[in-house]
């Protein structure tokens, strides 16, 4: 971990926002409008509009059970794989619906990376060709593991060790290698689901460094339990209570003037 | 010490003690079979044992390579016929399955389980033989292989389940279909387990001899080919082991011991390649 991450990683009030990240100067990735999510007969997620900037990291917050984690999962149709689940409202990314989409192109566009890290049985190098193999990709693959290896900054670590089991690393590193396991077909976006609340505070560090670097080629979306990662490694974050958002601005702005006095409860702490 | 101390204190040692006991049964029955097979067999287990056939009745000497081969042959055939359908089906009933539709399956599955091999024999023989008019190692192997589909549905299935859920999400993320997650992710995951199950099931109807009787037969000779009556162990087994003459006597030991050295190698095998890949998961 290099000196500026470290720094990062102390900082707690003060978000890292890309200089100039306001809200409007952005292209948008998604564009969610009027999403009902509903469990069977049970509603989850209430009329939510959302703006997604491009090339930013957007962030979730709220407390357990709020939807942020449905809502994350809805983004890549990762929800439908759940039985007896309905989606209304709209949810674009460039522009275009993303149920009109071939759902295996969309996750291709949307990679993520989940809470626990789920390396899948087979080899470090196996790990991140997968998504490679089974999209038939052509070109060198040895070339395209490297490359993810290195954005997720695993290669160092890794790069003597290819063939040997991903259960052989550490949490952090099993991470960082789902991280290049996504990244190895080039996402738009990448949807992170609490990516490090099984992951001690370096490791943590070392993927909100990572995060930060990615911003130049991808467009993230994180939930998180922890509002100090979201104000150190967000540009934008969005509230979520109770199925419905409260509250979606820069992320400076948020946590230090929010305008909801319900996300001013959340963030100091009187519940969640 | 009171007399309740006292009484709790000797029941629990009676119940201790009665417990280790049908412990020790359990494992000594394994050992004195296998010491009174040895015991009797080991004599006739010889290089003639494997190389040589059955000498014409009345000549003593000979062996039993031909039932070897034969045992290998149907256990082939029962493999090619079991193993697919169990574990399509396991993977239909762990991944697609609807509610209905697998519990039927599922209890169906339970109940063949159950179906004594004998009537299963008749099965094949109603089958396969009558409609082709006579004994052969497909019958024969066609009514292992029927044996074989529960226990590799169940075992297979369970094995499925029990791999974990992001797993499947997480290959499906990547943009997998359903088929190629179950393909590329859940199946290898699951595969030392699958194998060391699929295995058993093989060893399991290694020893079988009443649905062998009427479909697969026996004969003295070698059986080339597929479409003849053939050798099997446990048949061998039988029949020596019911005729009059004391080398075939001992010779049916020597098959009955061969017979059960084969389903523990079986097993010690599948054990160690699973202990290696589990070696390999933990890096």
């Amino acid at each position: 971990m290099n000196a500026a991450a470290t720094v990062r990683a102390m900082q707690t009030a003060i978000p890292a926002t890309t200089p100039g990240a306001q809200e409007t100067s952005e292209p948008l990735r998604f564009k969610i409008r009027g999403l009902n999510f509903f469990y069977g007969p049970k509603q989850a997620l209430y009329g939510i509009d959302l703006d997604v900037p491009a090339n930013r990291v957007t962030a979730l917050i709220g407390p357990s059970g709020c939807g942020k984690s449905t809502f994350l999962r809805n983004l890549n149709r990762m929800q439908e794989t759940i039985r007896h689940t309905r989606l209304e409202g709209e949810i674009l990314l460039d522009g275009q619906n993303i149920l009109e989409l071939d759902v295996v192109k969309l996750r291709k566009r949307v990679g993520m990376v989940f809470q626990r890290p789920n390396p899948f049985p087979k080899s470090i190098y196996d790990n991140v060709a997968y998504g490679l193999r089974i999209n038939g990709y052509k070109g060198s693959l040895s070339e395209l593991v490297e490359k993810s290896l290195r954005r997720s900054a695993l290669w160092d670590e890794v790069k003597d060790k290819l063939s040997h089991s991903a259960y052989a690393l550490s949490g952090g590193q099993q991470q960082r290698l789902c991280i290049a396991r996504a990244l190895a077909v080039d996402p738009e976006v990448l949807l992170l689901d609490e990516p490090c609340s099984a992951l001690d505070p370096v490791t943590t560090a070392k993927i909100e460094e990572l995060m930060f670097q990615l911003k130049d080629s991808c467009t993230m979306v994180i939930v998180t339990h922890n509002m100090q990662q979201a104000a150190r490694a967000s540009d934008f974050t969005a509230f979520l209570l109770d199925g419905k958002l409260i509250e979606r601005t820069v992320t400076s702005k948020l946590f230090t003037t929010p305008t909801d006095p319900r996300t001013e409860a959340y963030i100091t702490g009187r519940f969640g | 010490m009171s007399f309740r101390t006292a009484w709790r204190k000797s029941v629990n040692i009676v119940m201790l003690s009665l417990t280790g006991a049908c412990a020790l049964v359990t494992v000594s029955v394994l050992i004195f079979i296998l010491g009174y097979l040895a015991w009797n067999g080991a004599s006739a287990v010889n290089w003639d044992f494997f190389t040589k056939l059955p000498k014409p009745v009345g000549d003593t000497g000979g062996g039993m390579a031909n039932a070897i081969v034969g045992s290998a042959k149907l256990l082939l055939i029962a493999s090619l016929i079991g193993m697919p359908i169990g574990i399509m089906a396991a993977v239909y009933l762990a991944e697609f399955g609807g509610k209905t539709f697998s519990f039927i399956v599922r209890y169906t599955t339970d109940l063949l389980n159950g179906v004594p091999s004998i009537v299963i024999g008749i099965f094949a023989y109603a089958v396969v033989v009558i409609p082709m008019k006579h004994f052969s190692t497909l019958a024969g192997g066609f009514a292992l292989g029927i044996m074989m589909i529960p226990i590799a549905v169940r075992s297979t299935e369970e094995f499925l389940r029990a791999v974990p859920r992001n797993l499947r999400e997480g290959a499906m993320a990547l943009g997998a279909s359903k088929w190629k997650t179950i393909a590329t992710v859940i199946v290898p995951a699951a595969l030392q387990g699958i194998l060391t199950g699929l295995l058993l099931d093989v060893a399991r109807v290694a020893g079988e001899t009443a649905p062998l009787l009427f479909t697969a037969f026996s004969n003295r000779f070698w059986s080339p080919g597929w479409n003849q009556p053939i050798a099997s162990l446990p048949v061998m087994i039988f029949t020596y082991a019911i005729s009059p003459y004391d080398d075939w006597h001992r010779q049916a030991w020597a098959a009955g011991l061969v017979l059960l050295g084969l389903v523990l190698v079986i097993n010690i095998v599948s054990r160690f390649v699973m202990a290696r890949r589990a070696a390999f998961l933990r890096g």
